[in-house]
């Protein structure tokens, strides 16, 4: 896979790197080893490809929302279908892949972090298939939120251990899952849910969901005859859209847009939007933008969606953003909730509540579009796990 | 000759190895912090690391987190830290200070003018722990502008190869962490770093301090056998964290005697 943004080693511009402590950075040399050896082998890639054909379900529909697109009056909305993956969420195209690097490695014990569980549960999924033991660290504000997810983990037979420490969200558990890591580095594979941490983990996880891009840009040129107008995907940490924008990221003309968590909006500072004041720090083994008070104290996020509720993003992401390739705005946790119930109500289909801030986007941009316009979002995740949110919300 | 160079060189002329406290700036407040670090010298400690809280302390273990924790609930910021280590100074003109903190902190502070407070305030050398050599150019071109040492790790899980890259880049002294591991007190000391220190001597003459699991004065004799200094974290933080209030600095002098007498 060539790799323009990767000037220096771990770089994307002046973002990434590797700011993890000495006892990890041998792993990290054996981990970058281990993967640029599996991208040149076929064997590999043949293994990877029949896991995410015939156990994953890919490819996933590029499915074409008329209904919606009609009701706006705009722009056509086109929707890739991420959550039709196996385990409902494009995360597991990720934990496939690592998972079979870390058999490669001869690694057999497997810790990870999740904030909205999506992760988690591809990450207990793919321990199972493979015969890995699996501890996923979770904050007890996200135990609480996505319950459905750590009983589908616990039966997956991995074990989940509750953070109780900061925000009790995903920062939380990605230290923990660290300290974790640096214990048992020797024996663990770290499989980040993301395209954050120390390096190779941006590259590698990109890469890994760069399958979501290829098959969204054959199959808009199949359906629709042409390129989209824009991509819009939600930015948590970024793996999602980054799996979405690399299909077109050499397409100048395609219009890139992530979306944020404003959360109850930026005023109130309740929110995990990076991008509305970028401040560069380094959190979690990567330099990039971090949410942070002025003495570099990271910040407490805030969002409806578990998965978005980060202080820091993918350092490929800041790049994109400071090199003006991709756009980055937000929706609020109210916007957010409107695009859930449209979606379910005009198409019959549930997305997460993080999925449903790209939504939100594409509900914003389509009504000041022409018709012949194409808006492709990636619907990264279905929505059953936050049934229980939306109905607090809603008072259902 | 650096404070660090010269407390280095005295003990080793009278055969003693380097003791070293580590104190999270801020426990138990921000106001009593000078005075702890002056009686833990006057118990004998020879240089002194003070922590700079960090709100994502992820090389460090339960205790120290906690002590971090209550530390950034009162407040306590880097200049903070700095100011405490300016009234150290003033009372102990000879220990070396070193300030333990993680890089988010200093890139917002700025890599340059943190090294300059820091020479500025009477500290003589940082310990950065998620700073590998790789990221650690431009704070090693601010310290050696500052005239302070950075002063590099290296763990049980680095290879020659890393250890030889170190060694021609470090100066003040090497530290060693001395578990695969987070910062935490343990019953036993590991047997692998000993083994690494032999492979430290084959490429550096800078001093070696052991520290991450250090608690008892078994382990301090133990590490005198091998290394030229030894850190105490977690099992001091501790004994402060269970202090009754106000008696802090008196149970820390106690617990440092106990480890001294060895």
């Amino acid at each position: 896979m060539t790799d323009n943004t990767m000037r220096t080693r771990g770089y994307f511009g002046r973002f990434g790197g590797q700011f993890v402590p000495e006892t990890l950075m041998p792993a990290l040399g054996e981990l970058e080893r281990a993967y640029d050896a599996a991208k040149q082998d076929p064997a590999f890639q043949a293994r990877l490809n029949d896991l995410l054909a015939h156990y994953v379900g890919r490819p996933t529909p590029l499915y074409h929302a008329r209904r919606l697109s009609a009701a706006l009056g705009g722009a056509q909305i086109y929707l890739k279908r991420e959550d039709l993956a196996h385990t409902g969420a494009h995360k597991i195209n990720n934990a496939v892949g690592q998972a079979l690097l870390a058999e490669r490695m001869g690694k057999r014990r497997i810790v990870a972090e999740t904030g909205a569980g999506q992760h988690g549960v591809a990450t207990a999924t793919v321990c199972a298939l493979l015969g890995f033991d699996c501890v996923v660290y979770m904050g007890t504000e996200d135990m609480a939120r996505q319950s459905p997810n750590v009983a589908r983990m616990n039966l997956l037979g991995a074990r989940v251990e509750p953070v109780d420490a900061g925000s009790r969200t995903l920062k939380d558990a990605i230290n923990e899952a660290i300290r974790d890591w640096v214990t048992n580095v020797r024996s663990t594979h770290y499989l980040l849910g993301s395209v954050l941490g120390p390096h190779p983990y941006p590259a590698m996880v990109r890469d890994f969901q760069s399958v979501i891009g290829r098959e969204a840009r054959a199959q808009i040129m199949a359906q629709a005859g042409r390129l989209p107008d824009v991509v819009v995907a939600c930015v948590g940490g970024g793996s999602n859209a980054l799996g979405i924008f690399s299909g077109f990221i050499a397409d100048e003309a395609v219009e890139l847009i992530g979306v944020e968590a404003g959360g109850e909006g930026i005023a109130s500072g309740k929110h995990a939007a990076r991008f509305a004041e970028p401040t560069l720090g380094v959190l979690h083994g990567t330099k990039s933008f971090v949410l942070q008070d002025e003495h570099g104290q990271v910040r407490a996020t805030h969002s409806i969606s578990a998965g978005l509720d980060y202080p820091s993003v993918g350092p490929e992401h800041a790049h994109l953003f400071e090199s003006e390739r991709a756009h980055y705005t937000y929706a609020t946790d109210d916007e957010a909730m409107s695009a859930f119930q449209m979606l379910c109500q005009q198409e019959g289909i549930i997305p997460a509540l993080e999925s449903a801030h790209a939504v939100a986007e594409a509900i914003r941009l389509a009504p000041a579009l022409p018709r012949d316009r194409l808006i492709l979002v990636n619907l990264s995740g279905r929505g059953d796990k936050d049934l229980d949110t939306v109905r607090k919300v809603l008072g259902v | 000759m650096s404070r660090i160079a010269n407390t280095f060189a005295t003990l080793k002329a009278a055969q003693r190895i380097a003791l070293i406290p580590y104190v999270v700036v801020g426990q138990p407040s921000l106001a009593a912090t000078p005075a702890l670090v002056s009686a833990l010298i006057e118990a004998g400690a020879d240089l002194v690391e003070l922590g700079v809280p960090f709100s994502d302390p992820l090389a460090d273990g339960p205790v120290i987190q906690r002590a971090t924790h209550h530390a950034l609930l009162q407040g306590v910021t880097p200049r903070d830290c700095l100011a405490a280590a300016r009234q150290v100074r003033a009372r102990q003109p000879h220990t070396p200070l070193l300030f333990m903190g993680y890089y988010n902190p200093i890139l917002r502070f700025g890599v340059d003018a943190y090294a300059r407070a820091c020479a500025e305030a009477g500290v003589d050398g940082l310990i950065v722990p998620d700073l590998p050599l790789e990221e650690s150019g431009e704070l090693e071109t601010a310290c050696r502008a500052h005239a302070i040492d950075l002063i590099f790790l290296l763990a049980p899980t680095s290879d020659e190869s890393r250890v030889a890259a170190v060694a021609r880049r470090a100066s003040g002294f090497i530290y060693c962490v001395s578990v695969v591991g987070v910062t935490g007190a343990r019953h036993a000391l590991s047997d692998e770093v000993e083994a690494l220190v032999t492979v430290i001597r084959r490429h550096s003459d800078l001093p070696v301090a052991i520290g991450f699991g250090i608690s008892q004065p078994e382990h301090v004799q133990q590490v005198a056998r091998f290394a030229d200094g030894a850190v105490v974290g977690s099992a001091l933080v501790d004994v402060i964290a269970r202090a009754p209030a106000g008696h802090e600095a008196a149970a820390a002098a106690a617990y440092w005697q106990t480890l001294t007498a060895a």
